[in-house]
């Protein structure tokens, strides 16, 4: 059977660098490939080029065993080619038809837009792909999964046969995945082909059908996922081998490190109370909108709670706002590094250096050579790659920005880590190292809470595990005595 | 000077580190050019007096400039600069003219206590201004655009409208006095900038602009007080107003009532010329200070070559558009 869509030695350089040596990528129809490897492997590029937002330096692609060449996303949409983007960019201010026909409205006799037909229409679509999404709703009031929905409703109405899929679970939560899930096989039924991009690995086993891997700009193997186990995929995307997933290092104590009681914000959380001990990793799971994010809000006075007590190493604190938590030794590695964490213009240096301003200028005027020897330790400490310390951090891959925000904290040397994903949109190897600085932390005398809405991630790395559920805690459980299955199910 | 544009011209072609370089002083090439171009052109450019000229147009939009450079690097805007002249020119010249103009009691004062007068004047139109936009969260355009207003409301009420004449010879030495030959208001400006390119580059309240400019929300969780140093810049802003405010009335020898009228356009247009960006958290001073000049010089130079005020401002218009232009361009580059 002739492949869907075809790519064969698809090349890229930026400047005299090869982000793309030799892309290559077959495609069936009526099935969902993975497309894996670590962040600089090349995806990015590979999927920037289907969509004709770059123009290729040499390399075929063959749609439906025909040569295709596009200069515009319009035009790779036109040929059938969709791309659900990582940060979806609708029209907040218009309809779910409105937005799904945008640019291309139907017309009424007298010129103007039929509305009744365009609205029929979208509902069709939506109903069809069993979306239970209205199609005169405005799309601000959706969620980010229900947008993603309307997405792909979208890409099929331009009749779309071949839709890549970036990272589309990263900012939706566990129940709204499977809702997604079940609209890729529906897809899948329909004989479409899909193209699914992620670093988590177990939503690939559990989605796809066969993959490829990329690493470093060039193609590296493809095959069935039957034919292949987790470890395997693994060596695949790193190259070499990285021996268990999670290794815990740490041993908890007995000692209270961060005490909460009582931790109530109206709207938001209600009566949360736990203890994180020395050496502990506590994790906390939840859905988007459970409030874990609430929870380390109001420990790190972002947010007010109306009522609660926070004790730290048996000691009564008051936060007001982020600098008394900080005083008191809390660190806050917050949930979306470019929004929250860095400053994305500024400096690998300068961002290090950020949290521990005052410090690093007792006199008023920045002590430098105190700056850059800081940045310096961080960046051997935890292996950050950059070309300098003066180089703006947005040039850096994901995995190491994450670990520059995480040097940004160290540098002041916490007693309380607060984690909120500490590893998303992170590849395996990165992902690894940031486990393993977390797990010395805790087996130094640290005491850890860890947000995170992966579940191996919880189950590997937490030794206690308190589950959210509409901003009430679910209970606690060790990492022994619950699985993936009841974590969901708690969480529901 | 012609060594230095052969050099930019090659390099524009050749490697990459050279480019970057051009990219980094592309607006001091830009500058040097034009002053290049201008001595070629005309022999009176380069001499003393004509220098001398050109710094003194200049120094009154520098020091605005600058100011405005702390608020644009933290993502705002201060619009009302040039109604702040007016008001600090004005009330710091009714303490140094007779008590029967102003109606000051015991007037003229002592040129201090003018100085204080307009400082605090500047620093009070900043104050209500940051508060406003740091506390209840109003857009700074929005803001600014209402103390442009106000504040040149309150000079015609102060001054009832009419001009007021700053009679006190040590007064108006700030204005039109030298040390050394060179003009008190190019010194004020030299050591204003002197102080903000140390406070911006070297001290800690200039790394938290550049924080909160680049990322508010990064800088919130980095235990900074985004608050306060959005309130400090516009009282910065302010405080350099009142003192290009009493350098015009000094020089001119009489506060007026519509003094300053647009100079905040010329203030952001030297920011913007050089390379500050208006999304804020990049800029340096330097470049402010360089843009100022440039449009400085552009003027003077025009004026030289006899071409009207007029065609002076379309120019400077394109300037502001074909810098910005330039500096999206090369954005998208790296």
């Amino acid at each position: 059977m002739q492949p869907l869509l075809k790519v064969e030695g698809l090349k890229k350089s930026f400047g005299g660098v090869a982000a793309l040596r030799d892309g290559r990528f077959e495609l069936e129809a009526g099935s969902v490939h993975a497309l894996c490897g670590g962040n600089g492997a090349g995806k990015s590029t590979f999927l920037s080029i289907l969509m004709g937002i770059h123009k290729r330096d040499g390399g075929t692609i063959l749609h439906r065993g025909k040569p295709v060449e596009f200069s515009s996303p319009a035009e790779a949409l036109r040929s059938g080619i969709a791309i659900i983007e990582q940060e979806l960019s609708p029209v907040p201010h218009m309809t779910v038809a409105e937005n799904i026909y945008l640019g291309r409205e139907p017309s009424t006799r007298f010129g103007g837009i039929d509305f009744k037909t365009m609205n029929r229409n979208a509902q069709a679509l939506l109903d069809r792909l069993e979306f239970s999404i209205s199609a005169r709703e405005y799309m601000m009031n959706l969620s980010v999964a229900q947008m993603q929905l309307v997405e792909i409703a979208k890409a099929l109405s331009h009749e779309a046969d071949v839709i890549f899929m970036d990272e589309p679970t990263s900012a939706i939560g566990e129940k709204e995945a499977q809702h997604l899930f079940s609209a890729i096989k529906r897809l899948k039924a329909e004989g479409k082909g899909i193209v699914y991009v992620s670093h988590r690995l177990s939503e690939i086993f559990q989605i796809a059908d066969s993959y490829t891997v990329f690493r470093d700009g060039g193609f590296v193997g493809a095959g069935k996922l039957a034919d292949i186990d987790r470890p395997g995929l693994i060596r695949m995307i790193v190259g070499r081998e990285l021996g268990e997933e999670y290794i815990k290092t740490n041993t908890p104590t007995e000692t209270a490190g961060l005490e909460v009681s009582g931790l109530s914000a109206p709207g938001k959380i209600e009566d949360i109370s736990f203890t994180a001990r020395k050496g502990e990793i506590f994790g906390i799971y939840g859905l988007m909108g459970s409030g874990r994010t609430e929870i380390f809000n109001c420990l790190f006075g972002m947010d007010r709670p109306s009522s609660g007590a926070i004790r730290l190493d048996g000691q009564a604190v008051s936060i007001r706002q982020p600098s008394d938590a900080m005083a008191e030794g809390i660190a806050f590695v917050t949930e979306d590094r470019k929004v929250t964490g860095l400053n994305l213009t500024d400096s690998v240096r300068n961002n290090i250096c950020l949290a521990s301003l005052p410090e690093m200028s007792p006199a008023f005027v920045m002590r430098r050579s105190e700056e850059q020897s800081a940045s310096a330790d961080m960046i051997a400490r935890f292996a950050i790659k950059a070309a300098r310390d003066t180089m703006p951090v947005s040039g850096l891959s994901g995995g190491n920005q994450q670990k520059v925000v995480l040097g940004k904290w160290f540098l002041r040397q916490p007693r309380v880590l607060l984690l909120d994903e500490p590893t998303r949109g992170v590849d395996v190897g990165a992902k690894r190292e940031i486990y393993r600085i977390i797990c010395d932390f805790a087996a130094s005398g640290g005491t850890v809470v860890m947000i995170s809405s992966e579940i191996d991630e919880i189950l590997g790395m937490s030794d206690r595990i308190l589950v959210m559920r509409q901003g009430r805690s679910a209970g606690i459980h060790g990492r022994q005595e619950t699985d993936a299955q009841s974590l969901v199910h708690l969480s529901t | 000077m012609t060594s230095i544009e052969n050099k930019t011209a090659s390099s524009w072609l050749n490697s990459d580190r050279r480019r970057l370089i051009v990219q980094e002083y592309g607006i001091f090439l830009a500058f040097l050019l034009l002053v290049a171009i201008l001595s070629v052109s005309n022999e009176f450019f380069l001499t003393p007096g004509n220098i001398s000229n050109v710094l003194l147009q200049t120094s009154i939009n520098g020091v605005l400039a600058i100011g405005m450079t702390f608020v644009i690097l933290t993502r705002g805007i201060d619009l009302s600069v040039g109604s702040v002249v007016a008001l600090a020119g004005m009330v710091s010249a009714s303490f140094v003219t007779s008590s029967a103009t102003a109606g000051i009691a015991g007037a003229p004062y002592p040129m201090v206590v003018a100085l204080a007068a307009g400082i605090l004047v500047g620093v009070g139109c900043g104050a209500l201004v940051g508060l406003i936009v740091s506390r209840f969260s109003v857009p700074a355009f929005v803001a600014t655009l209402g103390m442009l207003s106000a504040a040149r409301g309150a000079t015609l009420i102060y001054g009832g409208g009419k001009p007021v004449p700053a009679l006190s010879p040590e007064f108006r030495w700030i204005g039109t006095g030298n040390i050394l030959g060179i003009p008190m208001p190019v010194i004020l400006l030299a050591a204003v900038f002197l102080v903000s390119w140390w406070v911006l580059t070297r001290t800690r309240f200039g790394r938290y602009i550049y924080a909160v400019g680049g990322n508010p929300h990064a800088a919130k969780t980095s235990g900074l007080n985004v608050t306060r140093i959005r309130f400090m810049v516009y009282v910065i802003s302010g405080a350099l107003s009142g003192l290009a405010g009493m350098i015009l009335s000094a020089r001119t020898g009489s506060a007026l009532p519509q003094a300053g009228i647009a100079y905040e356009l010329d203030a952001i247009a030297a920011v913007v010329i050089g390379g500050t960006s208006l999304s804020g958290g990049v800029g340096r001073v330097t470049g402010t200070l360089i843009g100022a000049l440039i449009i400085g010089v552009m003027n003077n130079g025009l004026d030289l070559m006899g071409i009207q005020s007029y065609y002076q401002q379309v120019l400077k218009g394109a300037l502001i558009v074909g810098a910005v232009m330039l500096d999206q361009k090369r954005n998208q580059g790296v």
